[in-house]
């Protein structure tokens, strides 16, 4: 696939890939969560590899109930373990390609430990972290992400908190490929995942999608974020990730999006098969 | 019943000196056991140790995660995908796991946990034994769920129950727990390890059905058949409530069967899972109820009632949980009291008198950091037997 631009639609081929009895979905009408779901699972299909090997896990909240309308094995498991169980899964079946698809509260704030753990083992795994810079399915409390002055159902006189800046946190731990994009960015996103599959080691891409509800108690109709994303966003492959942070939306600072990483390291579980395994079964 | 997979990196038929915590992982590798996930804590530490050395061998993987809660969740993932796996532990690491023993109990995903117990509460006495986490075991985590722990009391059990504990995970799809204590774990004594044909093997028991026909949690099982990732069922895993077909949901009825479901695979199953030791204890006055290191105290004490013409017997449970109530009450309708002796303030203790209600039941309590003596039993014998 030379560019995004290639893809052409296969959107009856994707019906056949989610759970239809289970719609309606719990998502609200205009979030960007539905649409990292079918650039996931345009991705599988075009990954060439047995559908059956994909497998998807993912934590709590909004965006890790997507696992429920994939007919996909999916496995959503307690809040902020998502990437220690696909770890986990991964490494007892290296046949299997696993992604984590969960929220920013999830991954990087409950879950933050794993995380960090998770991308300095260089784990192969997956994750499309949707970021929706709160707690959505609670009600819009603040998190690890929550832009410092928003004000949130638990910072209503405005957060006083930095929050983390995600690819540059990534790609500072090793991870093997760092990309950001927004649901405005459908074909970029799906070329995305596919090279994620692609890559031995920690694949992240971060999808900048602001809860339409409760982000900084501003909630935005979702052709407002759609706007916001034409306007504001730029793409910059070769950004500098330091200065990539997301401080406001209130703001009129760029996005600044790309696909910023891909390092050919190998993963713990090519690492242990290589090395660890031959060095003992030798003795 | 199927066989130990050869290997023959695998510890031969033969009788070894052994560590308690070494004779636990030479049975997790015969049992199938192919994946160790879990973090360094005191006095369980053996265990990941020898595992880190051993498993590649057999071609396992061993890793070591951020902490406990990375390591069980980790395991869960690897059974998911039909691989055997455990991690190991003490109190404080097990305290961590509750909310994935939950997941495990409510997913039906099987799972090994060695606990190898320490003093408490809280940091408690890392290097010195207790048996305080009876009860921890039983309700650590929230809700309603059944699972199963063993009770050894000698590095031959460390090793025959770790492979029971691997069959029991798997035959009933929950989480099963070694409960040992530190003295156990790091005790040194003979282990026999049986011919291989001698050994039982339990498999998971595969779908039977079409992908489009499987329910992966039907209640027409009490014990479902289990599906593993990338075999084509394309199954929902969730720790909400959900109903047969994987899906969440809130509706009373389905939740009700669900729960209902997870308790009784093993209530119904009891006296199937439940072991037991009996010593003396047909024509006893006194029953002693102890486990694990304290058990070999209290079997010495036995002896030196009997040789002093007391009627003293020990019952020792092998499983805590399920607790094999139904014998004690038979060992008791005779009149017989009983005496829990436990490094606890009285954990099983509670549980003894809840099944024994025609006699007295006494108990002993301990804090933790030390075993009792058989000559410390001894005096508490003389002063509560039935004169």
């Amino acid at each position: 696939m030379s560019s995004a631009e290639s893809l052409t639609p296969i959107t009856d081929d994707i019906k056949k890939l989610l759970r239809l009895e289970r719609l309606p979905h719990i998502w609200c009408g205009g979030c960007g969560i539905g649409v990292a779901m079918k650039a996931y699972i345009e991705a599988v299909l075009r990954s060439g590899m047995d559908v059956d090997k994909h497998v998807l896990v993912s934590g709590i909240g909004c965006s890790s109930r997507m696992p429920g309308y994939v007919k996909l094995d999916g496995y959503h498991v307690t809040h902020g373990r998502g990437i220690p169980f696909a770890v986990g899964l991964k490494t007892a079946r290296p046949d299997l390609e696993v992604t984590v698809f969960a929220g920013d509260g999830d991954l990087v704030t409950i879950g933050g430990n794993h995380f960090i753990h998770a991308i300095r083992r260089n784990d192969d795994i997956n994750v499309i972290m949707i970021n929706n810079f709160t707690y959505g399915m609670t009600g819009g409390q603040y998190g690890g992400t929550t832009p410092r002055g928003s004000r949130t159902l638990t910072s209503p006189y405005g957060h006083i908190e930095r929050s983390f800046n995600i690819p540059y946190m990534a790609a500072s731990l090793g991870a093997s490929y760092v990309a950001r994009w927004s649901p405005l960015h459908y074909r970029e996103l799906t070329k995305t995942i596919l090279e994620m599959f692609e890559v031995d080691g920690f694949a992240i891409v971060e999808v900048v999608s602001p809860c339409i509800m409760y982000t900084g108690m501003n909630a935005m109709e979702a052709v407002h974020m759609m706007k916001t994303f034409r306007e504001r966003c730029v793409i910059n492959h070769n950004a500098d990730l330091s200065k990539i942070d997301i401080p406001s939306f209130k703001e009129d600072k760029p996005i600044v999006l790309g696909n910023f990483l891909r390092r050919e390291v190998p993963s713990f579980q090519t690492l242990y098969r290589e090395e660890i395994i031959k060095k003992a079964r030798g003795r | 019943m199927s066989k130990v997979e050869i290997d023959n990196r695998l510890l031969k038929p033969g009788v070894y000196f052994m560590r308690g915590n070494d004779a636990s992982v030479e049975g997790a590798l015969i049992a199938g056991c192919r994946f160790f996930a879990g973090y360094p804590i005191t006095p369980s530490n053996e265990i990941a140790t020898l595992m880190s050395r051993r498993l590649p061998q057999v071609g396992g993987i061993y890793m070591q995660f951020e902490d406990e809660i990375g390591s069980i969740m980790a395991v869960l993932g690897a059974s998911n995908g039909g691989v055997k796996s455990m991690t190991a532990t003490s109190g404080p690491g097990f305290s961590l796991m509750q909310e994935a023993i939950g997941l495990a109990a409510m997913t039906e995903t099987p799972a090994v946990i060695v606990e190898v117990q320490r003093g408490g509460p809280s940091t408690g006495l890392p290097t010195q034994v207790g048996q305080g986490d009876v009860m921890q075991v039983k309700w650590g985590s929230h809700g309603d769920y059944e699972i199963v722990a063993y009770l050894p009391n000698s590095p031959q059990e460390m090793f025959d129950m770790t492979i029971k504990a691997f069959n029991t995970a798997w035959r009933y799809r929950v989480p099963v727990v070694v409960l040992s204590d530190q003295m156990i774990g790091h005790m040194r004594e003979k282990v026999v390890v049986p011919p291989y044909e001698e050994i039982e093997i339990v498999e998971r028991r595969r779908p039977e059905e079409s992908p489009e026909e499987f329910l992966p949690f039907s209640n027409k099982y009490l014990i479902p058949p289990m599906a593993v990732a990338g075999e084509g069922y394309r199954i929902h895993v969730t720790g909400l409530a959900h109903n047969e077909k994987g899906y969440p949901t809130t509706d009373y009825e389905t939740v009700r069967k669900l729960v209902t479901r997870l308790v009784r695979k093993i209530r119904d199953n009891e006296r199937d899972i439940a072991e037991y030791e009996e010593f003396m204890a047909d024509d006893a006055k006194l029953i002693i109820v102890s486990f694990g290191i304290t058990s070999r105290s209290a079997k010495k004490a036995v002896r030196d009632a009997r040789s002093k013409g007391l009627k003293v017997g020990l019952f020792r449970p092998k499983t805590a949980w399920p607790f094999p109530y139904w014998r004690l009450q038979e060992l008791t309708n005779n009149g017989a009291d009983v005496l829990v002796v436990e490094i606890n303030m009285g954990q099983m203790y509670r549980v003894v008198r809840e099944h024994v209600r025609s006699s007295e039941v006494y108990n002993m309590p301990l804090t933790p950091g030390a075993c009792p003596s058989p000559e410390d039993i001894y005096k508490k014998i003389e002063e509560v037997y039935p004169r």
